[in-house]
């Protein structure tokens, strides 16, 4: 397993700069805000959480479709179908480096962003915290997506179709408790446990539904 | 041997009779027998349906406006029982491996999204004169919004995905996963403060509603079902000659 998840980042990491497209596209998408809500920094730092979410979100639904695909045409995706380990620990532990490829240098990235948007320091953190808990969400999830649309030649733009749905409370939490964090009156904690809930059913949900549509499409 | 087989097979009852419709030829036949008495059934319904929605008194409230709640709530009725059928024939694909429960499902899709978009064109339109917009961001009329989207997804993903089984295994996997939105539209009143109103056909003590608007509602909400049916098996009978015309390409193109 562990030898796995070191295949997958190095495959990763050789294939050119999957992470780095992500984060070059979490800033095009932060900087194009600017240009259409107007430079006011006040308005900025109020609405700087939610676009940090969204950009995120939208930038972890990019690399989706690489999931299984090269491992399909490529024809590893059948030796690991043959593995007597079960595919749905193998889901997710493509999972799990998926998202340290993609989601983690996001989240590494955040604090530039976050100053560049004017949101405060403790907003910033609290961004953080809240799309570390959340990005490996939307990898989960996309999985499913991504298992299903993998006979696509083409297949991203209806991963993003399909998935965007099912993310959207994962988006309504994490912005919930990153507002929490910077605007007193409202709850941090209960908003964060129910991001992290997510992400641990998802962690479940996700692999188990890609496990099952990679082992019916093998057949 | 076989036919002994065969005749224990026919006596289990029901689930015999259902593995025996995946025979499409079978199902082709005795949908052709149903078909007309079942439209005419629709079509009688809708009629008084609406004929007591237009004579039904008017709201001390709303006034005329009230006559949009028979076609706006069995519409949204609708929209989540559509996606109830499209899960079961999910399961159907899955665990029991029944053909036609695929047919099923693409046959419902455009329906429900149909439903769906119904519901809140004529929800919009009620919004405008009693809550002075068009739209809110509350969690009804967000999770039913979201409902469509899942709609169309599936309609998307059947017509991209080219292989039949593989294109079923697809859907009917995305139909399951797309079900935990049908909770949380039924109860998103309950959990929510929302602009729109919770159920008050649905409870457990008496329905919150005069008899007068309660049973032109009722037979609207019969009728919206039965036509569900029809255009339902109207569509699989569609989708089954669809298949068949596909083969019969597939084949000329082999022998051509």
């Amino acid at each position: 397993m562990t030898s796995l998840f070191f295949r997958e980042l190095k495959i990763a990491w050789r294939s050119g700069g999957g992470a780095l497209t992500g984060v070059m596209f979490f800033l095009a998408v932060v900087t194009v805000f600017p240009f259409g809500i107007g430079p006011d920094l006040n308005t900025l730092a109020r609405i700087g959480p939610a676009v940090l979410w969204i950009a995120a979100l939208l930038a972890s639904l990019l690399g989706l479709d690489r999931l299984f695909q090269l491992e399909r045409e490529d024809g590893s995706l059948d030796v690991l179908l043959m593995q007597e380990w079960p595919m749905t620990l193998v889901v997710g532990i493509k999972c799990l480096a998926h998202w340290v490829v993609t989601g983690l240098p996001l989240v590494l990235a955040t604090p530039i962003f976050g100053l560049m948007l004017n949101v405060p320091p403790i907003g910033i953190a609290a961004a953080m915290l809240t799309l570390l808990a959340g990005t490996p969400a939307i990898t989960l999830i996309g999985a499913a997506g991504a298992a299903v649309t993998v006979s696509l030649p083409r297949g991203g733009l209806l991963i993003a179709i399909l998935v965007l749905p099912l993310v959207i409370p994962v988006l309504i939490f994490g912005v919930t408790a990153t507002n929490g964090a910077m605007f007193d009156p409202d709850p941090f904690t209960a908003p964060f446990m129910i991001l992290c809930a997510l992400t641990l059913f998802s962690a479940v949900a996700g692999p188990l539904a890609a496990a099952t549509m990679l082992r019916h499409s093998a057949d | 041997m076989s036919d002994a087989l065969t005749e224990e097979k026919r006596s289990q009852g029901f689930w015999a009779w259902l593995t025996g419709l995946a025979n499409p030829t079978r199902f082709m036949a005795l949908t052709d027998a149903i078909m007309p008495f079942i439209a005419s059934i629709t079509v009688l319904a809708l009629a008084a349906g609406l004929y007591m929605a237009f004579t039904a008194p008017e709201d001390y409230q709303q006034g005329e406006t009230v006559l949009i709640m028979f076609i706006h709530v069995p519409a949204a009725w609708l929209a989540m029982m559509c996606y109830s059928v499209m899960s079961l024939s999910a399961l159907g694909t899955l665990v029991w491996r029944h053909p036609l429960a695929d047919v099923s499902l693409r046959a419902a899709a455009p329906i429900g999204a149909a439903f769906t978009l119904l519901a809140l064109v004529t929800g919009s339109l009620w919004g405008k004169p009693m809550w002075g917009t068009w739209w809110v961001w509350d969690a009804r009329l967000t999770s039913v919004l979201v409902l469509l989207i899942i709609y169309l997804g599936i309609i998307t993903l059947g017509r991209a995905l080219e292989e039949p089984t593989q294109a079923a295994k697809a859907l009917a996997v995305t139909t399951l996963i797309g079900f935990v939105n049908i909770p949380i539209i039924k109860f998103s009143v309950d959990w929510w403060n929302t602009l729109h109103q919770p159920a008050s056909v649905s409870r457990f003590d008496r329905p919150a509603m005069d008899a007068a608007f309660l049973y032109p509602l009722l037979i609207m909400a019969l009728a919206y079902m039965l036509m569900f049916f029809t255009l339902h098996l109207m569509n699989m009978r569609n989708e089954i000659l669809r298949r068949r015309i596909r083969t019969l390409k597939i084949r000329a193109a082999e022998a051509g």
